[in-house]
């Protein structure tokens, strides 16, 4: 089972993200997944999250207890949700956005400039996929061929083609970031 | 009767609860919705309005709340299964129409998202403020079905179950989600048109001049025409003989309304359903409906797992109430935990039938409240605790 945080300001795609992974997980790669959300009145601007839990069986209470994985896209975000990451966890952030603190525990931090990617590629909004992109690469929580089934469904027709791209541009980025720890010599 | 295949979104999907709403209404067969928007109802009559042309549904938005549900029990009585969708600021504009569909016997189903009262309250958050309403809110006696779905799964099939029930009675029946289930997003499977059992309302055939309205079958319900089929007939809310003209005197009023509760009341074995987990042994039985049993549940699953016998009984209709289940539960258990997302509604009724027999204890919270169950369990905690200060007190009587 994973508990996952996505947290931001409205109109970053953070809801959208949870409805993604949990198409992706639910749908196409027949595990179980719930996704909540929390947002204020406001449209844009305004702190936002969504809880996701993956889970092989049922999933019996969707809220999060411990999180394994928090993927913050802005400051306060990453403030308020810092501390239910579980000591083992995983902490995905865009490194422009995010300064963290020195973390707690055995937490494993891995960053991204994922606004900056989206902007290079023509659209600041796709910046939420690019790190869906580096989070499929980084755990093991849905499968690439999943996610790519998934995220098509979720937008609108016209924007596939870059979300696409945006989303293979992640992972890629995922990819050699892993090689190079395992490998720093390289 | 089985469903429609034109209504049935047959397969595995991923949705939210308002989502999952709009896929049970189809599913039943529903062609109408009318309404007035609010939040944090919208996304129902937006994927209603998505689907409704290739289904065949029709969907209108009135001037408000009150001409909403006018709307649907007139769409009902030309024989299309209608439904409404509100917030509680809604429903409270609706009791006037809820009270004529119990007296006119129109089968409806009202759909409530609770959000935070009273007034507009903080109409995105999520809570179980409504439920007393949902059963007392119109004035006058009357008796109603209430169900309260805690997944996006159970939305759907308790919608399917609302709408046949709505028909089997002849009443309007409420679904009573909140702000936080509206937007869980969750695996729903839709299963194919001919594995979902409808029942199919009860039609008058004679002849066009031989209708009674209200001229009621053996278990009370009478059976009903279209409109538009060239039957000439009266409805009122005055309180109306079988013709549906007004008779103003207690005779009548007694033959016209007592039957109204007599229909449900006498039927509530086959109306009202509960989901018992863990009851056989338990000693401390958590009761819960809605979004909060699901917080329920993980505490007595932390409960167990630390050797507390605990037990949940939830309810999938809140009205009518399970007083026998519930009586004969307090004969057995030391205690109820009651949680709900309100400063009290339901526990009332827990420790009403419960008689002194169990301790009840009640946990108010609110959405941030049901993320968290440490006040469940910590309840849990406080009747082991109450137990051993009863043990204890047992013992020094036996000393002395």
């Amino acid at each position: 089972m994973a508990e996952i945080r996505f947290a931001g300001y409205g109109g970053q795609g953070i809801i959208r993200s949870g409805i993604i992974v949990g198409k992706a997980a639910s749908i196409y790669d027949n595990k179980h997944g719930t996704m909540s959300q929390s947002f204020g009145p406001e449209a844009r601007g305004g702190a936002c999250s969504s809880q996701l839990v993956v889970s092989d069986s049922k999933v019996l209470y969707p809220y999060i207890t411990v999180a394994d994985i928090l993927v913050a896209m802005s400051q306060a975000g990453y403030d308020k949700f810092e501390a239910e990451l579980g000591d083992d966890g995983l902490l995905i952030f865009d490194e422009d956005l995010v300064e963290p603190k020195s973390p707690h525990g055995n937490i494993k931090t891995f960053a991204i400039p994922a606004t900056r990617f989206a902007e290079q590629l023509g659209k600041k909004i796709v910046a939420n996929v690019v790190i869906l992109g580096f989070f499929t690469a980084i755990t093991d929580v849905v499968s690439y061929e999943a996610m790519k089934k998934a995220i098509p469904d979720s937008v609108p027709e016209k924007a596939i083609d870059l979300n696409m791209k945006a989303f293979e541009h992640g992972y890629n980025f995922g990819l050699e970031l892993l090689k190079k720890q395992k490998d720093p010599q390289k | 009767m089985k469903a429609d295949p034109k209504g049935v979104l047959t397969g595995s999907h991923n949705l939210s609860g308002n989502q999952a709403c709009a896929e049970g209404a189809l599913a039943a067969g529903c062609r109408f919705l009318g309404l007035y928007p609010i939040m944090p109802a919208l996304e129902v009559s937006e994927r209603f309005l998505e689907r409704a042309p290739r289904v065949g549904a029709t969907f209108i938005q009135m001037e408000d709340e009150i001409s909403a549900l006018a709307a649907v029990l007139g769409a009902s009585w030309t024989g299309k299964r209608s439904m409404t969708v509100t917030s509680g600021p809604g429903l409270s504009l609706m009791m006037e129409h809820l009270g004529l569909g119990v007296m006119l016997e129109t089968p409806c189903v009202i759909i409530d998202i609770q959000s935070v009262g009273p007034g507009l309250g903080l109409p995105t958050r999520a809570a179980q403020g409504d439920i007393m309403q949902s059963r007392w809110g119109s004035h006058g006696d009357y008796e109603i079905v209430v169900f309260a779905p805690s997944s996006p799964q159970e939305m759907f099939d308790y919608v399917i179950k609302a709408f046949n029930l709505s028909e089997r009675y002849r009443i309007p029946v409420a679904v009573m989600s909140d702000a936080y289930l509206a937007r869980l997003q969750e695996n729903v499977v839709i299963p194919p048109a001919e594995e979902i059992d409808i029942e199919p309302r009860r039609y008058f055939k004679g002849e066009t001049d031989k209708y009674l309205p209200f001229k009621r079958d053996k278990d009370f319900v009478p059976p009903m025409v279209k409109i538009g089929d060239g039957y000439r007939f009266h409805v009122t809310g005055l309180t109306h003989d079988d013709r549906g003209y007004p008779i103003m005197n207690e005779e009548c009023q007694e033959y016209n309304v007592h039957p109204l509760v007599k229909k449900i009341r006498d039927y509530t074995d086959e109306i009202i359903e509960v989901q018992e987990t863990g009851i056989d042994d338990a000693e401390v039985v958590i009761i819960s409906y809605g979004t909060t049993a699901r917080a329920a549940l993980k505490a007595m699953e932390q409960a167990r797992s630390a050797g507390i016998k605990v037990g949940s009984l939830k309810l999938a209709t809140v009205w009518p109430f399970p007083e026998k289940r519930i009586f004969e539960l307090a004969k057995k258990v030391k205690a109820f935990i009651v949680p709900e997302m309100n400063f009290g509604q339901l526990v009332f009724e827990v420790e009403r039938c419960s008689i002194g027999k169990a301790n009840v204890l009640f946990i108010s919270h609110g959405e941030k409240g049901v993320e968290n169950i440490d006040d469940i369990l910590s309840a849990i905690r406080q009747t082991q605790q109450m137990n051993e200060v009863k043990k204890c007190i047992i013992e020094l009587k036996k000393g002395v």
